[in-house]
């Protein structure tokens, strides 16, 4: 695990795009086939379940150093994570494990999945013994299930590219699915001859993804080359109807077909050798439910009847991809549209109430689609996806022929009240922070929000926190009311399960008001109205 | 029960029966520096004593027209019947800890210091007292120094692989003791060295002082930007992210510093790759030293204080926080100069 270890350490480190391939080309040049598996495997966000519990680890790294649990529990709180901490308290060995990355996870690591406890604590601390800190770092993640290389998955596929000299998008599909990281896999992955069977039956095609419209619209020109429609809150997916069966694929390439069996079911009924991409919705009586409705049916492996009944799905359809079966991608959008709504206008009626086909909204200007746009929230939609009539569905996240036109977000101002030191980059500064707003007289936690401010604005915060910290609980610190935030959110709704009686969708911090007093802060009431006025406009 | 010889005041640690400050952040009439870093050697004082082997140092920050006696290491001296004696401290250059002693009362200030080898300074030397002052940067477990030989192995191989890959590399070290520490220990086979202008001008006092280290270049002197190619340069951690690097084309960018032993700080850095190389005392380093000085009494100045003192209380010490303005506090560690 030698080169794994500087493939990790490296790519760990920079954040320039041209180092990390470089540093990727290294290792991929060089590692032989059942290395590169498992090392592709790790780089596609794929791990094996966790095999020791992290608490588990820690005690017996305290059982070999001298530290009490106090100091862990600091020195934790300083390094911001459990398996790194671990690392680095061990007694020191500077030696370098050669022991290669497959025999490692395959004779070493997997083989411990439900072995006797004593038997892992000897396996463990015998590989701690022999391996150095950035080994043990890797050994230690990959073991308690939190193994995770900052590398984007683009990256690897255009490093893989390279290498192979195949087509990005060959490599992009070659990847998706289940696959096992053998060295077979991996020889197949770059190999340059193109099977027959390029696009097994299960497959999704590489999802076409869109960037937020950042220019002026005239700069798309001419409003009759777009297709405006609305942009649902769903889950992306693709549905496949191939060889008589139905796969259903989300855009985080996991396979969702048993999550969404009203749709898997009425899927069924598509002709043969069709790709369908569009938006889990769910949709109730002729509209959409709140995404926070959507997501009491995610992750869940089984779907109970009440639940069924109470939260339905269906598919919005937006787009044509594979069309008796035939890889219709490249045909322009327009046209794919046109067999799309050919295809769902023949089903009966039945699936059709399942499978519906995105509105296209009608303006004749770019003024004109600005005005629609403010009707978004309450159509209850995030804003207009804008497509190119003439564009091919391409591969990955584009800038040219999709935009995402999103609304701008419900803001808030809001008071800093409790901070918790942050995690990887964060560790160590007090970054994740609770806001509160004004509710008769006193301040009500509502949102916790972390992202959105620069790092010299983080290093004041936390420098504010620790001067002015009241009192401490665990982790948490509470501190004096003094700074105010401006806080954006895509929704807001009433909750019985929050304190506050409000829940908040994305909360991320816009700007710090420095300009602002804790009196300037809005209150749950501005909150209740805004989702008051929300609500009426929508009846 | 002993009398307080030296206590923290506002302006720092004070010694009323000599009269004199040791390292103070406000203007005093006599103050006694540890070292030339920054935090530890402020202008404006009125009269100053410094360690011999660290003159020329503490002349570049205090300038001119400034007062400056010194003394060597070993050396005794009497402040109005104050027994003081400066004794290397293994930190930078010149660095040392002063010795105090009183009518049988002895206090060791140690400024900071480290117990790592370091050929660009004399090794810290252990001193007997019953009052100990000492830092606390690293005082958590977690931070352990890995031997210096194989960090600059890493080091090298970065520079040469980064050679292989046509980039010049660009190490961040604090220009006074870490860039010299870097340029000493690194391979001169591999290439050309470049300083920047804050190291080059340190660098050179190092060389008076009787310091081996390799050629260095100043970079503001270089009129053919090609002649960078495949080069080290050395620079301070202020350089990072500045405009003043694009002069160098395709670079890969380092960090030499003992936080860089995390990687959250690794990461929130920027930099390409982080080499855990310290000026200071680590876990084990602060327990050696604190042991050997035999005192009864330990005050923690600055960094992980309350966590060294409730280690040391917990293991038969007698230790005392004792809050003065150094820095090497985690919450600035991004802001300051030291120890970066």
């Amino acid at each position: 695990m030698k080169l794994f270890t500087e493939l990790y350490t490296e790519l760990d480190q920079t954040n320039k795009t041209n180092e990390k391939v470089e540093v990727l080309r290294f290792y991929f040049e060089r590692a032989n086939a059942e290395n590169a598996a498992w090392a592709l495997y790790f780089l596609s966000g794929r791990k094996p379940r966790q095999i020791v519990p992290s608490k588990k680890l820690r005690e017996w790294a305290l059982a070999l150093t001298d530290i009490p649990e106090w100091l862990f529990d600091e020195s934790r709180d300083t390094v911001g994570d459990g398996a790194e901490t671990i690392a680095l308290l061990l007694p020191n060995n500077f030696e370098i494990d050669e022991t290669p990355l497959h025999e490692l996870v395959e004779k070493r690591l997997l083989p411990l999945r439900g072995a006797d406890e004593e038997i892992q604590r000897e396996e463990v601390i015998k590989s701690w013994n022999q391996m150095n800190y950035a080994q043990r770092l890797i050994y230690n993640k990959l073991i308690s299930g939190s193994f995770r290389v900052g590398v984007s998955q683009q990256l690897v596929t255009r490093t893989l590219s390279e290498i192979s000299e195949l087509p990005k998008d060959i490599i992009t599909q070659r990847l998706m699915g289940a696959w096992e990281p053998t060295p077979e896999f991996y020889q197949q992955l770059v190999s340059n001859e193109l099977g027959a069977d390029e696009t097994p039956i299960a497959r999704p095609y590489p999802f076409h993804l869109a960037h937020q419209i950042d220019f002026p619209l005239d700069d798309l020109g001419d409003v009759q080359e777009w297709q405006a429609e609305w942009k649902w809150d769903g889950i992306r997916a693709q549905v496949i109807k191939r060889a008589g069966q139905v796969f259903i694929w989300s855009r985080g390439e996991d396979l969702i077909t048993e999550r969404f069996p009203e749709i898997a079911f009425a899927a069924e009924n598509l002709p043969d050798g069709t790709v369908l991409d569009g938006e889990i919705l769910p949709w109730l009586d002729g509209s959409a439910l709140s995404f926070n409705e959507l997501q009491r049916r995610i992750g869940r492996k089984t779907i109970g009847a009440k639940l069924l009944a109470e939260v339905p799905v269906i598919l919005q359809c937006y787009d044509l991809l594979e069309f008796e079966s035939t890889d219709i991608r490249a045909f322009e959008f327009q046209e794919r549209r046109r067999i799309l709504s050919e295809i769902l206008d023949e089903l009966d009626t039945k699936t059709k109430k399942v499978f519906q086909i995105t509105e296209s909204v009608e303006a004749a200007s770019w003024k004109e689609f600005a005005e629609k746009r403010e009707t978004s929230r309450t159509l209850k939609v995030e804003g207009f996806m804008l497509k190119r009539l003439a564009s091919p569905y391409r591969v990955g996240r584009h800038r040219g022929d999709w935009w995402k036109w999103k609304v701008d977000p419900y803001t808030i101002d809001a008071v800093l009240l409790y901070a918790q030191k942050g995690t990887g980059k964060r560790s160590g500064l007090f970054t994740d922070y609770t806001f509160a707003v004004w509710s008769g007289g006193e301040l009500v936690p509502f949102a916790k929000a972390y992202s959105g401010l620069t790092d010299r604005e983080i290093r004041k915060v936390d420098k504010f926190i620790r001067e002015n910290t009241k009192e401490t609980f665990g982790p948490v610190r509470s501190v004096t009311p003094k700074l105010v935030f401006e806080l954006a959110f895509e929704a807001i709704q009433k909750s019985k399960r929050h304190k506050s009686g409000v829940a908040v969708r994305f909360p991320r911090i816009l700007r710090w008001r420095e300009d602002k007093t804790i009196k300037d802060a809005d209150s749950l009431e501005t909150i209740h109205a805004l989702i008051e006025s929300h609500e009426t406009t929508n009846e | 029960m002993k009398s307080e010889l030296i206590k923290l005041t506002d302006k720092g640690l004070y010694c009323k029966k000599g009269d004199f400050y040791i390292d103070p952040w406000l203007p005093v009439k006599k103050a006694l520096l540890t070292h030339a870093h920054a935090d530890h050697t402020y202008r404006g004082n009125q009269s100053y004593l410094v360690p011999e082997e660290g003159k020329r140092l503490s002349r570049i920050r205090l300038g001119d027209e400034a007062v400056i006696e010194t003394s060597k290491y070993g050396e005794t001296q009497y402040i109005d019947g104050v027994k003081i004696s400066f004794h290397p401290a293994g930190h930078v250059l010149g660095s040392a800890q002063l010795r105090v002693e009183y009518k049988d009362e002895i206090w060791v200030v140690s400024g900071d210091y480290k117990l790592t080898p370091d050929a660009t300074c004399a090794p810290f030397e252990a001193v007997r007292c019953h009052n100990f002052i000492t830092e606390a940067t690293f005082g958590l477990p977690i931070y352990r120094w890995t031997p210096t030989e194989i960090i600059f192995e890493e080091i090298n191989q970065w520079w040469r692989r980064n050679q292989e890959r046509g980039k010049v590399s660009v190490i961040f070290a604090y220009s006074l003791g870490k860039a010299q520490r870097v340029l000493n220990g690194i391979d001169r086979s591999i290439g050309q060295i470049f300083t920047h202008g804050a190291v080059e001008r340190l660098t050179e006092a190092y060389r008076e002082s009787g310091v081996d280290l390799p050629e260095t270049k100043y970079v503001g002197a270089v009129e053919n930007k090609k002649d960078f190619a495949g080069s080290l340069i050395v620079a301070p951690p202020s350089a990072a992210g500045s405009i003043w690097l694009r002069r160098f084309g395709a670079h890969s960018s380092g960090f030499a510093s003992g936080w860089m032993v995390v990687r959250g700080a690794r990461r929130r850095k920027a930099v390409d790759r982080g080499f855990v190389l310290s000026d200071h005392a680590d876990w084990e380093e602060l327990q050696t030293a604190i042991r050997a000085t035999s005192a009864e009494t330990v005050f923690v100045t600055h960094g992980f204080i309350p966590e060294l003192v409730r280690w040391l209380n917990e293991n038969g010490m007698n230790a005392k926080p004792l809050k003065a303005q150094y820095v090497g506090e985690e919450g600035e560690l991004e802001e300051t100069g030291h120890e970066h």
